[in-house]
């Protein structure tokens, strides 16, 4: 039944109806109504049995589903940005150990300087710890993702990243068919585990494990990846025909058919891209399309190429940086397209909150099209600004901290209302 | 009524009462048949490692207790990695590894799945040495004790970080030798100050058991993981485990030295429900805590000549304060009358 319903209450009752048997919370904006909705739906008796644990740490929330796992539960948490961080040394521990954890991110940006907005740093930074990582557009899809996650996670033993935009999906009301108890259940049947902690067949988990063997250990983590290439667009498909809307999956073309200009990105900016596309292809007859990448962890690296060899030139939009560099997205692009010569182009973009507009977007369209856009550029970035901070340390001597300098220069008070 | 005569126990070096008079139902667990050697042979730890047989006591008893139903979570260290040469493994029960820090709340997940299950006969251990525990565990275990959750949470105290060479951690005592606070010019050891009294912090959590114990004490020890283990919620036992290889003490002397630091006052061996002390094992035969000191080599550099009885008087005046708050001696005086 379509509803108007806040993200987070959606991916709440959504995460209810999948049966977890342990949740663990601790709270960071802007997951924290997620797991809010989740306290209401226990405490009143909505998931039962369910164990709902408010912990001290992002590293005890993620230790405690670890526990919940090895001890055949199915475990839920949430987090987001710091939260993320503070988790990472748990993330790659869970992913080793092969426990079918799912969380959601709720994508915000990474501090100094601190920012709750979002962007894509967070679980970007966290792309080679093993887990999966799937990409929601919207709040339907955010929804349904995490039905599917469990699905994926518990077939293969391995954990799942839902990754939503914070603020942009978390706290948008929007319409959503919260998947119903009945199908679920029928889509999702009861976690058995691979390896359990169980008295009457006692098993030792977590050994070290020398240069003997730590490789081979390590190349079936990579294996399993690649078997969640086939396993998560057969999981998609299942869940179309019981559910009668397509969600998920490894990537999604828009307009593709005889697109030369391709951009490629990764979340809720799809909509934005794909109305300036239908602008630009009505308004000027521009061959444009776009490429969502819905699984970034495995990299469906087939599926990227096959989608993106017929084009002139890509451009793909990140709401990450890696600093000193460039792109992550794109550095997966362009090894998926190896051999394949085409027009690279990176663009960063909405990094902290940053709004990233129609206007501008077609702006930047039109500059790649006709070859005014480096391999590398910061949508939307206020050189005056960074002139002058760079200007003051040239200077010499104690020119200061970066980010109150810039906030001087700009004369707003940093948070807003906030 | 029948007066019942409680039989005390004194290790090699005192009046000996051995295992073996006392009927059958009366011996330590250890010395039984049926003793379920849960962490059993063939591990990897050092020759007079306190940790192991601390570990095998508590785990035998606690399984014991636990009608054999029972899973541990254990922390990253010498424990861990002397217990798991894979595909070797010592351990007899259902045994995890995660993380350095995390054990207490791994083995909180562990309680909650098994609650959400209806598997309340299983019963839960997390353990670590003294760095996994009032390091950089203690977050985690703070908010295991806060949110009471179902878990005996056992601390093998060896006083430093033995796994990674012997470095200090919060519980070093004051003017000990590690790796990183050897005696080099003024300094005369590790600093002096409270450390991390984790017994206590535990205790000003209200949880409903607390503990302290030695690996020269079985009966005692075993006693409290019974008590525990009858408990349900947030749990703590603090073993005393001596090591030679870190404190260049004799592999023989592993016992000797878990008795003489309870002799000495330097620590208290006591219990606690609910935050209140309501025991202590008093001292028998007070001893001056040279005669521990000298017996590693981690103190070497306060004895000899001209040595620093300064510091040793210090370290004397700590014990003291121990014995005087703990009411460590027996009020009728110095000797134990019964």
């Amino acid at each position: 039944m379509l509803r108007q319903i806040e993200g987070s209450a959606a991916v709440a009752e959504t995460v209810a109806r999948c049966r977890p048997e342990v949740v663990c919370a601790y709270p960071i904006s802007p997951q924290t109504h997620i797991v809010e909705g989740l306290s209401d739906l226990v405490r009143a008796g909505d998931l039962s049995p369910c164990e709902y644990m408010t912990v001290e740490s992002e590293f005890a929330a993620l230790s405690v589903c670890i526990g919940a796992a090895a001890a055949g539960a199915r475990a839920y948490t949430a987090t987001a940005s710091q939260g993320l961080l503070y988790m990472a040394e748990a993330l790659y521990n869970a992913s080793g150990l092969g426990l079918p954890i799912v969380m959601t991110v709720a994508n915000r940006a990474l501090g100094s300087p601190i920012n709750i907005w979002n962007d894509h740093s967070d679980s970007m930074s966290q792309r080679d710890c093993g887990w999966l990582q799937l990409y929601a557009e919207d709040n339907q899809e955010a929804a349904d993702l995490h039905v599917q996650a469990f699905r994926i996670a518990e077939e293969l033993s391995l954990p799942v990243m839902v990754c939503m935009d914070g603020f942009i999906l978390t706290h948008a009301v929007e319409r959503v068919d919260v998947p119903e108890a009945g199908p679920v259940d029928a889509f999702l049947p009861p976690f058995e585990p691979r390896q359990l902690l169980d008295p009457a067949e006692p098993m030792t988990i977590g050994a070290m494990v020398g240069p003997e063997a730590f490789a081979e250990v390590k190349y079936l983590a990579h294996a399993k990846q690649l078997q969640a290439l086939d396993t998560i667009p057969a999981v998609a498909a299942e869940f179309e025909q019981s559910f009668g809307r397509s969600s998920g999956g490894l990537v999604r073309g828009y307009r593709l058919e005889d697109a030369e200009t391709v951009v490629v990105a990764l979340g809720s900016v799809l909509g934005t891209i794909e109305e300036t596309i239908d602008a630009m292809r009505e308004e000027e007859g521009m061959p444009i399309g776009a490429l969502a990448i819905k699984t970034f962890r495995p990299f469906p690296m087939e599926a990227v190429r096959a989608a993106l060899q017929g084009a002139k030139r890509v451009v793909v939009l990140e709401k990450a940086l890696a600093v000193g560099r460039g792109g992550i997205v794109s550095a997966d692009v362009r090894m998926a397209l190896s051999g394949i010569e085409l027009d690279g182009h990176t663009v960063i973009a909405g990094l902290g909150g940053r709004p990233i507009t129609g206007a501008s977007l077609r702006r930047l369209f039109g500059d790649a099209v006709a070859g005014r856009l480096g391999p590398l550029t910061f949508l939307d970035l206020n050189w005056e600004l960074i002139e002058a901070e760079l200007g003051r340390m040239g200077e010499g001597g104690r020119s200061g901290p970066h980010a109150e300098n810039i906030l001087r220069e700009v004369g707003v008070v940093a948070g807003g209302s906030h | 009524m029948e007066r019942h005569q409680r039989v005390r126990f004194y290790q090699v070096g005192s009046h000996v009462v051995g295992n073996r008079l006392l009927d059958p139902e009366q011996r330590t667990v250890q010395a039984r048949m049926d003793r379920s050697n849960t962490l059993t042979c063939g591990h990897r730890a050092c020759r007079g490692c306190g940790e192991a047989l601390g570990a095998r006591y508590v785990l035998d008893a606690a399984k014991r207790a636990a009608d054999g139903k029972l899973i541990a979570a254990n922390a990253t260290g010498c424990l861990e990695v002397f217990s798991t040469p894979f595909p070797e493994t010592s351990w007899q029960l259902p045994w995890i590894h995660s993380l350095f820090g995390n054990a207490p709340a791994v083995a909180s997940g562990v309680a909650a799945a098994l609650r959400a299950k209806g598997r309340d006969d299983i019963r839960v251990v997390g353990q670590g040495g003294d760095g996994g525990t009032v390091d950089i565990g203690f977050g985690c275990l703070s908010g295991m004790f806060e949110r009471n959750d179902d878990v005996l949470f056992v601390c093998y105290d060896n006083e430093a970080y033995m796994n990674t060479g012997v470095q200090r951690s919060g519980a070093t005592p004051p003017a000990a030798r590690t790796a990183n606070t050897k005696p080099i010019g003024e300094h005369l050891g590790n600093r002096f100050g409270q450390g991390k009294d984790l017994p206590r912090i535990a205790m000003a959590h209200g949880i409903p058991y607390v503990a302290t114990a030695t690996v020269a004490e079985p009966h005692d020890l075993e006693r409290k993981v019974e008590t525990a283990m009858a408990i349900h919620g947030a749990r703590y036992l603090h073993v005393f485990v001596p090591c030679p290889l870190g404190w260049g003490s004799e592999a023989h002397d592993t016992i000797k030295l878990a008795r003489l630091v309870k002799e000495t006052g330097l620590f208290p061996v006591f219990e606690a429900v609910e935050g209140e002390v309501v025991g202590v094992s008093r001292i028998r035969r007070r001893t001056p805590v040279e005669e521990y000191l000298k017996l590693q080599r981690r103190y070497a550099h306060l004895f000899g000549d001209p040595g620093h009885p300064e510091i040793v008087a210090r370290l004397q005046a700590g014990a003291d304060r121990n014995i005087r708050e703990f009411h460590l001696l027996d009020p009728a005086g110095e000797e134990v009358a019964w």
